[in-house]
């Protein structure tokens, strides 16, 4: 195949760096403007004013909630690989009319809109005492991440081969030590791709968030940007700090492990 | 074989216990919720009072006459479906593009992707800064061609649209790496044979790349179509469904008449109206989609 000039496509690529990159630029530009330099957000700011990120950190309590959202995500990842794994090694294995019902039953709850049955939720966990506690929410997470997860699974471990059971089976290993032993082994692959979407929707998420963390020592990061943005309206420059200090955790794993975030959107999306 | 098939009901049962966790918190955080959440509907729960009584299906009813709901209603239906034909129709082209080999590609992938990994909330917070009135960064570019500020989010139906695109443009990653393995799935030798008859590159793309990228299609569209009718955070962050009530998704309303009007009942109705229209229309749509794929191949 021989070369052809490709000039055209130099301006299309221009364009795509200015339209998803001016965001960012606006974001950095106004992070480290000083309050008091009234020019345009597009040029340059005249002095890097580190002192918002000072405030966004002391006033915003930004790394607190950092904190927060850490401990919500791990500990949400954490049980959905658990769950997420063992619902699905039934649901590949065996082909029953009761397996079916729980897959399409699996699949209706991926529908349900948070917000639907906010109302109901919000008063369940009022009953069971998990409003302002990270367990009420690492649960809620879970649960509405949940088929992502078992659809994942069920996916790979489908195409793992039958064999492995059958020689365990004729070892005399039982169902459950089958899978501890030689299922849970081989899952690595897909447990990436699990950790990188749903950890990313748990670090992300608000509405849950919302409700069910209404201390302000709990706020994970979302919470502590909207109510940010929303008490000081003087102080925009020092906001855009925080927003950018919130925005750096998943954005630099996701520079760095680049090939991994792609190939588990690749996986949820195409069986 | 008596023994044998003994063993493998035990087996089975063993088995059934690996649902257990999932089950457990499907029934307390979901099915529990949903069937309560019925109940709530059917009364005036102001969200905190012990005192409450049943107003049958009142609810229900005024959801049919109420104004807010019938903007939230289309509302809603342009933020999905809007957001659904964006990120596909772009999402498709910009996975053309980058699919052969130029230097920089990679980059630009990854500079395309990158918005996926922000918070949506934080995303309509970002781009506060450049739709805003005062020192927005879109006005000043604007007003270096000479025009008037814009108020940009002062204009319901415009509020609507704006916001639609951010959601579209922040999530064209996901449909592009759909798209892009769609493509990388189609065997070169299909191009090559239509090449050596002489089949122009149009018309390569209509019969060979486009049925082929049915199932790609199928969930790109599922995927969008369910994330934008959920719409919330983007709105919360840039109007909270203002001006008015001209900008709400039915998410955005549900919380505003929970929390803001402390109507329980009523927000429940609505809740559950909107499940009923995302299941009603997702299978809708995956059904049309899944008939197609049939008769292609």
């Amino acid at each position: 195949m021989k070369k052809k000039t490709q000039w055209w496509r130099l301006p299309i690529a221009i364009l795509i760096c200015v339209v998803f990159l001016s965001p960012l630029y606006i974001l950095v530009s106004v992070a480290f403007r000083s309050p008091a330099d009234l020019s345009s957000y597009w040029s340059l700011p005249s002095e890097f004013h580190i002192e918002n990120f000072v405030s966004a950190i002391s006033e915003g309590k930004i790394l607190k909630s950092i904190a927060n959202s850490a401990i919500i995500t791990v500990g949400s990842v954490l049980i959905l690989v658990v769950a997420g794994s063992l619902a699905a090694y039934p649901l590949a294995r065996k082909k029953t009319r009761f397996n079916a019902g729980v897959n399409s039953f699996i699949l209706g709850i991926m529908m349900v809109p948070p917000l639907s049955i906010l109302v109901s939720l919000y008063s369940v966990l009022v009953d069971l005492k998990g409003i302002n506690s990270y367990w009420g929410l690492i649960l809620t997470l879970v649960t509405f991440e949940l088929p992502l997860a078992i659809f994942l699974y069920t996916n790979f471990i489908k195409s793992l081969p039958k064999a492995l059971d059958e020689a365990a089976a004729i070892d005399g290993c039982g169902p459950i030590r089958t899978f501890f032993q030689i299922i849970l082994p081989q899952l690595m692959p897909v447990t990436a791709s699990v950790v990188i979407l749903t950890g990313v929707h748990c670090w992300n998420d608000y509405q849950f968030s919302l409700y069910i963390m209404q201390n302000s020592n709990l706020r994970t990061v979302p919470l502590a940007i909207a109510s940010y943005f929303s008490q000081t309206t003087s102080n925009v420059n020092a906001a855009a700090a925080a927003a950018l200090l919130a925005i750096l955790p998943p954005v630099l794993a996701f520079l760095f492990l680049q090939k991994y975030f792609i190939k588990g959107m690749v996986d949820s999306a195409i069986k | 074989m008596k023994k044998n098939s003994l063993q493998n009901r035990l087996r089975q049962s063993q088995m059934n216990l690996f649902y257990i966790p999932a089950l457990v918190l499907f029934s307390v955080f979901v099915i529990y919720p949903f069937i309560k959440g019925i109940f709530i509907s059917t009364t005036n729960w102001n969200g905190y009072s012990q005192n409450y009584k049943s107003v049958g299906i009142k609810n229900y009813l005024r959801l049919f006459t109420d104004k807010n709901v019938r903007t939230a209603l289309i509302n809603t239906l342009i933020y999905g479906f809007g957001s659904t034909l964006i990120q596909n129709a772009l999402g498709l082209a910009l996975a053309l593009f980058l699919n052969e080999k130029f230097r920089g590609r990679s980059v630009l992938r990854a500079i395309i992707y990158m918005p996926v990994m922000i918070a949506p909330l934080i995303m309509g917070y970002i781009m506060y800064f450049l739709f805003s009135y005062n020192r927005g960064a879109l006005n000043d570019i604007v007003m270096l061609f000479g025009g008037e500020a814009v108020d940009w989010m002062a204009n319901g139906p415009r509020a609507v649209m704006l916001m639609t695109l951010v959601n579209a443009l922040q999530f064209v990653g996901i449909s592009m790496v759909i798209y892009l393995a769609g493509l990388q799935n189609i065997p070169a030798m299909y191009y090559e044979a239509a090449a050596l008859d002489g089949v122009k590159p149009f018309a390569q793309f209509r019969y060979i790349t486009l049925p082929l990228l049915h199932p790609a299609v199928t969930s790109a569209v599922t995927v969008n179509l369910i994330g934008g009718l959920k719409l919330y955070d983007i709105i919360s962050a840039l109007t909270s469904g203002g001006p008015g009530y001209a900008s709400h998704s039915l998410s955005t309303l549900v919380h505003r008449t929970y929390f803001g009007a402390e109507n329980a009942g009523y927000a429940s109705a609505i809740g559950l109206f909107t499940f009923l229209l995302i299941m009603v229309i997702s299978s809708i749509v995956t059904r049309i989609l899944a008939a197609k794929e049939v008769e292609v191949s």
